[in-house]
């Protein structure tokens, strides 16, 4: 058990992760024929809560810059997970070598 | 849990920056303090905030029908106490802030407040109880990620609850609104961010266990096994 442990915990992971998109069914059309969107980001849903809410408040302030399309935002999306994903399996690969070197050395 | 640019009243707005400026700043004078005394931990101190960076990178479904990310603090926290991620926080919410105009300048501090502050916090907390309760070390890791991912999502429906209460309700019939769009869609992402950081810490026992040791985060080491 110990020694899948990683494995089993990333597969209940990946599972997470397909169940819902497997069980949440999309909504019938709206009356406009318009398709309904599912899976859009938490943020925004907020920000339309906002505004059922509190239907006169106006955001004062707008963001300074906006990704120029839905690419643009996942291109620095990945980015962002590429530089982190990066340095952590940088780091995995030295502290296994330093490992395996270290083994080595002692039964030498 | 991003509250967007300008979505918040300008007084909430500096308000937030205002509570988390002090922890931010105390935060990076011990992250200094720790790596001047102990400088082999800066390559730890990097995995945490690497860990941060790809886990809020990560939007992930959830059964509620919408898309919304982990927050990747707990590890950070467990290892070098809450204080230390403020800072860490804080870039990575800076960096969607500016390029991906996710969250804002203006509501920087609300964001810094329950993501790089309460989720943390609340990190350490449970880890610290889990271990006096003498749960096994794996059981604390993952208890103390995902609530403090929770909490910091229930942190960020209280602070637009809290800006826009209901006409009728007030306050808590907003917040269970604000709620049903955060908390609820983050329960099983919460899991996984536990789940993830009981992995990178896995790693982190089998190869930098001379570091963690200096940590002192293990209590005494063989309960380690579990």
């Amino acid at each position: 058990m110990k020694r899948y442990q990683n494995l089993i915990l990333l597969a209940l992971v990946a599972l997470l992760v397909a169940v819902p998109l497997w069980m949440v069914k999309r909504p019938a059309p709206g009356p406009d024929g318009a398709e309904v969107e599912i899976f859009a980001g938490a943020d925004g849903q907020a920000r339309d809560l906002v505004g059922t809410i509190a239907p006169s408040y106006k955001p004062r302030v707008n963001p300074l810059m906006e990704p120029a399309s839905g690419e643009i935002e996942s291109m620095l999306f990945a980015l962002q997970a590429a530089l982190g994903a990066g340095f952590i399996g940088y780091w995995l690969g030295s502290s296994a070598t330093r490992t395996k070197l270290r083994r080595s050395k002692s039964e030498a | 849990m991003h509250i967007m640019e300008g979505f918040l009243p300008v007084e909430h707005a500096i308000g937030w920056s205002v509570a988390s400026a002090p922890v931010v700043a105390y935060g990076l004078y011990s992250i200094n303090k720790k790596i001047k005394k102990n400088p082999e931990q800066r390559m730890l101190l990097g995995v945490a905030a690497a860990f941060t960076f790809v886990l809020s990178a990560l939007k992930m479904p959830s059964v509620t029908g919408s898309c919304s990310h982990p927050t990747g603090t707990g590890l950070g926290a467990i290892l070098f106490g809450p204080s230390a991620v403020a800072p860490i926080g804080a870039v990575v919410l800076l960096f969607q802030a500016l390029l991906l105009a996710h969250g804002g300048l203006t509501t920087l501090g609300a964001n810094i407040f329950s993501m790089a502050i309460v989720g943390p916090f609340a990190a350490a907390a449970v880890f610290r109880l889990a271990r006096a309760a003498r749960f096994p070390f794996g059981v604390g890791v993952f208890l103390a990620a995902s609530l403090g991912d929770l909490l910091t999502y229930v942190t960020t429906a209280c602070q637009l609850a809290f800006a826009f209460p209901d006409p009728v309700g007030g306050f808590t019939a907003s917040l269970a609104k604000f709620a049903g769009v955060f908390a609820l869609t983050q329960i099983p992402l919460a899991i996984s961010e536990g789940l993830l950081t009981v992995v990178v810490m896995n790693a982190l026992l089998r190869f930098n266990r001379e570091e963690l040791g200096s940590l002192n985060i293990e209590g005494n080491g063989q309960e380690v096994q579990a």
